[in-house]
Formats: structure tokens, C-alpha cells, sequence
């Protein structure tokens, strides 16, 4: 047994030291994020009678959907507050880096055949799936730990010591659990895309069971480890169950990817390719085609994955009406936009959420071209007869044409499940006129890419450092109170309340003008540079 | 006109000079070795060449059209195969040779199934399962299959077995045979002994020697192993004679190219019983250059 596990310390300490940056830079962000926002709250929420009445109105199905139910009911003290806005989304947070660091550290270094150096060496069979779990866990317990310390010594009201101390355990057990379910499926995949893929599905399905469950069926709610997590209700009741549960069912994981990696081969997976065709289908005859290609997959996961997103929010807009029609008080407490109901006031939220979700795969579509140069296989292209025009210019339609279907297939879900659920469906071609009103911005997003890969490819993985501002700004930024500034930081802070504004052609002029300078700039960028590979 | 023409090439990452003042010259129909240790600047010249690198100074044409600015229309006639052959672990073998073929737009059908076939290589599989051998297959058979005036190849067959060795080198032989023109990047020094009429030696960034095989034996040392029936007396003191070793009734030693006639007469007044003569191999040519010269 100790066989299996030769040298792991060592190599834990080898993969802390690749991750000297990466680790830290998470971890502080994440933190001072969650204290950033925490010292807001003070001035945010004074204590009052207003403070029970925003309660309620928190209890609106549309926000328990987006951000889950308020447990502070009773009292909506600070403690209460920060559970219920801040813990789903720093758990999401935690999730996504504990994703993108044990597939990195698991199936991509397997791919890239670092793994097999290092099992040729006196070193275990389990050592480098160990020393990954290991050196997560740290950094999992590094967040816990700083996160529960940090919120205890603010001292603000209602931020009591045993609701900070589960808060921290909170998102330290929902890294673990992400980075265990990850590492059981990187055994399961042969490639570290595949890996990553599902490692984000299981995310993604576990906010939207967490969505649909949480307004309607708490069973529901219990099957997503993100909805368990809420269940801590931390500073009003402290569960310590849930943290416990999701514990427990890390360490079932651990086991059975431990399991699995022992009785694989290295560089296999369980779920294997078939034989493929012997020659080319006529469509793969050209940059283009390869892009497609290569893309196939993510596209079409991507768009179903969109159209459940719009499912699941359309399937909340019934509980909304019905929500409003039981406590009128609420109705006129909300401000609320002229002519408009509220259930119409959420759409617009809606709509910029899913914008901001169906960017990721839009800038997935581009940046493929800077992975592609990493991995040395432009040279292909370049030293054939392909322009550097026409290899980037087939990424960027491949980019374009995403950006175009996201908005349409997010916004027929929702039309769809709203359709079913409500008495007045809302109107498909006023939904479809406000999700394509993004479309400038999202084109702005694709261009200022564009430029980073034309210009200094090696931080073109910024860009999604700021669609993170993004979503920081428009999702929390309302609920926040942050100012109105940092909104205009983001191209989305420019696009109206569509669909109840309208974007004006003068304004959609001047953002698609922005956007085609930046594209071509890219372009110019590209043609003039050294391309390493 | 010459195929390719690098005049002065330098080529600079920050500071460090990785190409200092290059110049190449490949005639049509010739068949061109560059050889130069790791790191040496093969690679960055044929970069340079294929317009994917930039160069910081000097002229680098192929066909007489400038490398970098026309890098598409001087493209159609090229075929490349880098050293290191990365593809995409999703596509097959087969998909992968029919996309680069189609890239040149002239399509071979004939040729592609043939060259498969004696390659060895199974189409069906994905790039993903290959060792670095089948991928360097795949990037050789899209290579050959296609109808190029010009053949660049870096190091390709470092991962190939011999049996496939031979099957690259009739290859080669047809290309020239057809008069096309070869740069052939290599560490197998016997491969570019048999194949190409001229060659270049890279080192740091600078070409220190170009010329055919028989222009640059002059350059360096014949082995000669001798027996005779007197002792040879006072040997090392002859003037080009180095490494003497004497092996009881056996004398080995090199000497220098333009010394030798001076060196056989001194020894045929001890009688000569056996004489062996070995012209140096590129490998000796290679190792004198660095070891010389300080690697």
C-alpha cells in the first residue's frame, strides 16, 4: 500500500511550486472578494424595519432562483445577508478553480506525457493523482481557513464566529467536492478537454438543479452539492450536516478515482474512442472546416447546455406571477418601470445573465486559434497556402457565428418553459429583439480577443478575467449596490434594460463600429507578428 | 535562379541572437542538407523561411518572392514537414493527411493510398494514439503526396525505424529524380551523407561551413591505418599527422587532407604490408567543428 503513494510529499511539493501563482492568485481574489463585499453590507443594509421588508421581497422566486433562499427570514442581519448573496457565488468561484486545477494537474499532464516521466521514476502508482489531491485540499483548506478567520475578525453584526467558521468550511468543502468529482472524472476521460467539459456540466447541472430545486422542490435542491452547501443555513441555524455529507462523498470519489487509476492503463480513460473514418469528409478541406470541426462538440454541448439555462428561468417565471399575486404590499414596494410587470422587469436580468454565460463559449471559439499556436499546429496552415488572414479569420467566424446562436437557442428555452408555466406568455420576438441587442457587445468582447492574440497572445486568457468583472458587476452589482462606474468599466454596462428599452440605432452603430475596429486591428496584429508554432 | 536565397539573415528574441547573418543558397534540383547541433538555429531559419517568424534583418526568398511577404503564393509549391509533428488527438490519420493534400488544392488520390501503404501508417486511428514515428508518417505522406517544387523537411525522420528510414530516402530519391529541390534538416549525419549534394553547418546562429561532401572532406583529416614490416620511426613528429595510436604491429592515425601525399611517401620507406584509408565521415567532419571550436 505505502507502494502506491512512494514520493508523493515530494511531488505535491514539485506541483505547489508549478502553481506558485496561479494558487495564490485564486485564493486572494476569491477571499478579498467575499471581504470587499462583506464591509459594503453595513452601509447597505442599516439595521431597520426596511431591512425585514427587502427580506421578503429577497423570497421572490425570480432572486431565490438566481441567488437561493433566504434563511434569514426571521432576522436579515449581516451573517444572514452574506449566506444568502455571496455564498452560492464564491462557492461557484471555488468550484471553477478547483476544475480548471486538477484537470491541469491530472488528465492534462497525462496528455502531455509529463506524467509518464515522472512514473518511470521510483515514484507510486497513486503518487501524482495523490500529490494533485493533496496540494487541492491545501488549497482548499487555505480558503476555509482564511475566509472563516477573516470574516470573524470584521466583528460586524451578525458576523458571529461559529456562522463564519461554517461559511469558511462552506466553500472550503465545495472545492474539495469539485476537486475530487474532477479527478474521478479525469479517469474517466481520454482527453483533458472531455475531462474539463464534463467537470463543467456537472457544475453547471448542479446550479440549475440547485435553481429549479430551490424554488420548487427542495429533494431537488438536496441533489445538487451546490443547493446541500445553502443548506448549511450559515450564521442563522449552522448546519454542519451538509458540509459533512459532501465530506463524505469526496472521500467515496477519492476512493473510486484511486481505484480506477489503479487498474488503467496510463493515457486511457474508461470511456474510449472508436475507430475513425480513413479519410477527410468534404467539409474538412480547409481552416474553417478544421475550426468547425474541432469545435463540434463544445458547439453543440454549449447550445444545449444554453437552452436548459433558459429552460430552468423560464420555469420560474409561473412561481413569480403567482408570487406577487399572494402579497400585493410587495408589489408596490418593488420599484417597478411603468407598463411593465415584474415578471417582464426580470427578463431583463435574465437576458444579461444568459449573454454573459453564452460568451464563454464565443470566446472559446476564438482563443482555440492562441491554444492551436501553443500547441504548435498553425505551423500546418502557415507553411501551407493559407493566409494569416484566412486562419484567423475562419476562428473569428466560427466565433461570430456562436455568438449569434447563443442568444437565439437560450431565448427559445426560456420562451418554451415560460410559455408552459405562465397565464400570458411572454412574447417570443420581444425576447429575441433583447437577446440580440447584446450582440455589439458580445462582438466588442470577440474583438478586444482579437487584439490580445494579434497583439501579445500570452496574456490573451485575460479576457476572461474580465468577463469574471463582468459577471461580478452586472449579476451582484444591482443586489450590491456598486456603482455606477464600475459598470461602465464593461461593454455590457452600455447596453439599456432591453427588452423594456430599446437599444437605439445610433448607440448599436457606434458599439458594432467599436467592435469591427477592434476585430480588424486583431487581424492586422496577427498578419504582422511571429507565430511560434 | 536559385530556390532559396537567405542573404545576412539575423534573426533576434530580445537580446539573444538566434540567427547572426545567415546566408543559404539552394540551386533547383539540389538537395540540401543543414545540419548543426540542438539549438543551433535550424528551426528559426526555416521559420524564417516559411514566413512564420519575422526576420529582424537581412533578405530570406524563396523562388526569388520574399518569405515572409508572399508566404501564401510561394506556399503552393512547398511542402513542409516540421520535427516535431503535433496533431490534433481528435482527427484520424487519414483525416489529417486528406485536410493538408486539400490545402494545396491539388489532389492525388493514387499517390496518398500508395505512399499509406508503404508507410505503413493506419489511417483509421486517431492522431491522439500515435507515437511520434506515425505522426512524423502522417506529416511525410501529406508531404509527398502533394506536387511541391520545394521539399522542407526538419529532422524528419528522428523517430522513424529503419525499415521506414529506407522507404523516406527512396522518397527523397524520387524527388530528385523528378529535379525537384530538398532542405533537408538533420541529425542522422549518415542519412545526409547519402542524400544531399551540398550541405551547411550551423552553429550558434552563424553558417561556419558550406560546401559538397568533397569540399568539406578537404577541410579535415583522413584515417589511416597502417602496418608495417620496420617500425615506422618518429611518426608524430611528421608534420599533419594527429592521434597517433600504435597497436603493437598496427599504426592508426589521421592526417590532415593537403599533408597526406607528404605522409604515405614518409612511411613506404618502412614497408608497407597493409594500408587503409578512410575519407572522414560528416560525423568526423561534425565533431572536429565542434569539439574545435569549442561546441
Amino acid at each position: 500500500m505505502r507502494d502506491y503513494f512512494a514520493k508523493t510529499s515530494l511531488l505535491a511539493k514539485f506541483a505547489l511550486r508549478r502553481e506558485r501563482l496561479r494558487i495564490p492568485i485564486w485564493i486572494v481574489s476569491i477571499v478579498s472578494i467575499s471581504m470587499a463585499v462583506a464591509c459594503s453590507f453595513p452601509g447597505l443594509y442599516p439595521p431597520g424595519p426596511e431591512r425585514g421588508i427587502l427580506a421578503k421581497t429577497l423570497e421572490n422566486p425570480a432572486i431565490v432562483a438566481m441567488i437561493g433562499p433566504n434563511y434569514g427570514r426571521g432576522d436579515y442581519h449581516l451573517g444572514a445577508v452574506m449566506a444568502h448573496q455571496m455564498l452560492l457565488f464564491t462557492a461557484i468561484a471555488v468550484g471553477i478553480m478547483n476544475i480548471l486545477l486538477a484537470v491541469s494537474h491530472t488528465r492534462r499532464d497525462e496528455e502531455r506525457g509529463r506524467i509518464e516521466v515522472v512514473r518511470a521514476l521510483p515514484v507510486g502508482r497513486l503518487s501524482s493523482a495523490g500529490a494533485a489531491l493533496l496540494v487541492l485540499s491545501f488549497a482548499n483548506i487555505a480558503i476555509a481557513v482564511s475566509t472563516a478567520s477573516l470574516l470573524g475578525l470584521l466583528g460586524l453584526e451578525g458576523l458571529d464566529w461559529p456562522g463564519s467558521c461554517l461559511y469558511g468550511a462552506a466553500l472550503g468543502v465545495s472545492g474539495i467536492f469539485f476537486a475530487t468529482a474532477t479527478v474521478l472524472i479525469a479517469q474517466l476521460t481520454e482527453t483533458s478537454r472531455a475531462a474539463l467539459g464534463l467537470s463543467f456540466s456537472l457544475l453547471g447541472l448542479s446550479y440549475l438543479l440547485r435553481a429549479i430545486g430551490d424554488v420548487s422542490s427542495e429533494a431537488l435542491a438536496l441533489i445538487s452539492p451546490l443547493g446541500l452547501i445553502l443548506r448549511t443555513q450559515a450564521y442563522v441555524n449552522n448546519y454542519w450536516w451538509p458540509v459533512l455529507i459532501m465530506l463524505a462523498v469526496s472521500i467515496l470519489f477519492v476512493l473510486l478515482a484511486f481505484r480506477l487509476n489503479m487498474i488503467r492503463d496510463l493515457g486511457a480513460g474508461f470511456i474510449t474512442a472508436k475507430p475513425g473514418r480513413k479519410t477527410a469528409p468534404p467539409y474538412l478541406r480547409n481552416p474553417l472546416g478544421l475550426a468547425l470541426r474541432l469545435q463540434r462538440t463544445t458547439i453543440i454541448g454549449w447550445a444545449g447546455g444554453l437552452f436548459i439555462l433558459g429552460v430552468s428561468y423560464g420555469s420560474v417565471f409561473g412561481e413569480i406571477d403567482a408570487f406577487f399575486e399572494s402579497s400585493d404590499i410587495l408589489g408596490l414596494l418593488l420599484p417597478g418601470t411603468a407598463g411593465f410587470s415584474l415578471t417582464e422587469q426580470f427578463t431583463t436580468t435574465l437576458l444579461a445573465v444568459m449573454t454573459m454565460i453564452g460568451m464563454i463559449p464565443v470566446l472559446i471559439a476564438i482563443l482555440r486559434l492562441k491554444s492551436e499556436e501553443q500547441q504548435n499546429r498553425t505551423e500546418h496552415f502557415l507553411a501551407r497556402a493559407v493566409s494569416r488572414l484566412t486562419l484567423m479569420g475562419s476562428y473569428l467566424i466560427v466565433s461570430l457565428s456562436i455568438s449569434i446562436l447563443a442568444p437565439f437557442v437560450s431565448v427559445l428555452g426560456l420562451w418554451t418553459a415560460g410559455s408552459s408555466v405562465m397565464a400570458e406568455p411572454l412574447d417570443l420576438k420581444w425576447l429575441l429583439k433583447g437577446g440580440f441587442s447584446y450582440l455589439p457587445v458580445v462582438w466588442i468582447m470577440i474583438g478586444a480577443a482579437a487584439v490580445l492574440i494579434g497583439f501579445i497572445p500570452r496574456f490573451a486568457n485575460f479576457i476572461w478575467l474580465h468577463l469574471g468583472y463582468t459577471f461580478f458587476v452586472i449579476y451582484l452589482g444591482g443586489l450590491l449596490h456598486l456603482p455606477n462606474w464600475m459598470r461602465k468599466l464593461t461593454p455590457f454596462g452600455y447596453i439599456p434594460d432591453v427588452p423594456l428599452e430599446t437599444l437605439g440605432v445610433v448607440r448599436a452603430a457606434i458599439l458594432i463600429v467599436m467592435a469591427v475596429i477592434l476585430i480588424l486591428l486583431g487581424l492586422a496584429g496577427y498578419r504582422r507578428r511571429d507565430v511560434y508554432g | 535562379m536559385a530556390i532559396i536565397k537567405m542573404e545576412q539573415v539575423v534573426k533576434k528574441f530580445g537580446a539573444f541572437r538566434a540567427l547572426d547573418g545567415i546566408d543559404l543558397t539552394v540551386n533547383p534540383g539540389e538537395i540540401y542538407g543543414f545540419i548543426g547541433p540542438n539549438g543551433a538555429g535550424k528551426t528559426t531559419a526555416i521559420r524564417i523561411l516559411l514566413g512564420i517568424l519575422r526576420a529582424t534583418g537581412g533578405k530570406a526568398a524563396i523562388f526569388g518572392r520574399d518569405a515572409w511577404a508572399e508566404a501564401v503564393e510561394i506556399h503552393k509549391q512547398v511542402a513542409y514537414v516540421p520535427g516535431e509533428v503535433n496533431l490534433w488527438p481528435n482527427l484520424t490519420g487519414g483525416e489529417v493527411i486528406d485536410l493538408f493534400v486539400r490545402l494545396r488544392r491539388v489532389a492525388n488520390k493514387n499517390r496518398r493510398e500508395e505512399l499509406i501503404e508503404r508507410f505503413a501508417l493506419d489511417p483509421s486511428k486517431r492522431c491522439g494514439t500515435y507515437s511520434k514515428g506515425n505522426r512524423q508518417k502522417v506529416a511525410l505522406i501529406a508531404a509527398f503526396a502533394s506536387d511541391a517544387e520545394l521539399y522542407i523537411l526538419d529532422e524528419p525522420t528522428s523517430g522513424l525505424d529503419p525499415l521506414m528510414e529506407q522507404v523516406f530516402q527512396e522518397c527523397i530519391q524520387e524527388v530528385r529524380e523528378a529535379g525537384k529541390s530538398v532542405l533537408l534538416s538533420s541529425h542522422i549525419l549518415s542519412e545526409v551523407e547519402r542524400l544531399c549534394d551540398r550541405l551547411s553547418i550551423i552553429r550558434r546562429g552563424k553558417i561556419i561551413e558550406t560546401g559538397t561532401m568533397e569540399e568539406l572532406r578537404h577541410l579535415t583529416r583522413t584515417n589511416v591505418v597502417v602496418q608495417t614490416a620496420e617500425p615506422i620511426q618518429s611518426l608524430q613528429e611528421i608534420a599533419g599527422v594527429h592521434d597517433l595510436k600504435i597497436n603493437g604491429e598496427e599504426v592508426c592515425f589521421s592526417v590532415d587532407s593537403e599533408r597526406i601525399g607528404a605522409v604515405i611517401k614518409y612511411i613506404s620507406r618502412f614497408e608497407i604490408l597493409s594500408l587503409q584509408s578512410t575519407p572522414p565521415t560528416l560525423e568526423d567532419l561534425f565533431i572536429h567543428h565542434y569539439r574545435d571550436e569549442g561546441g
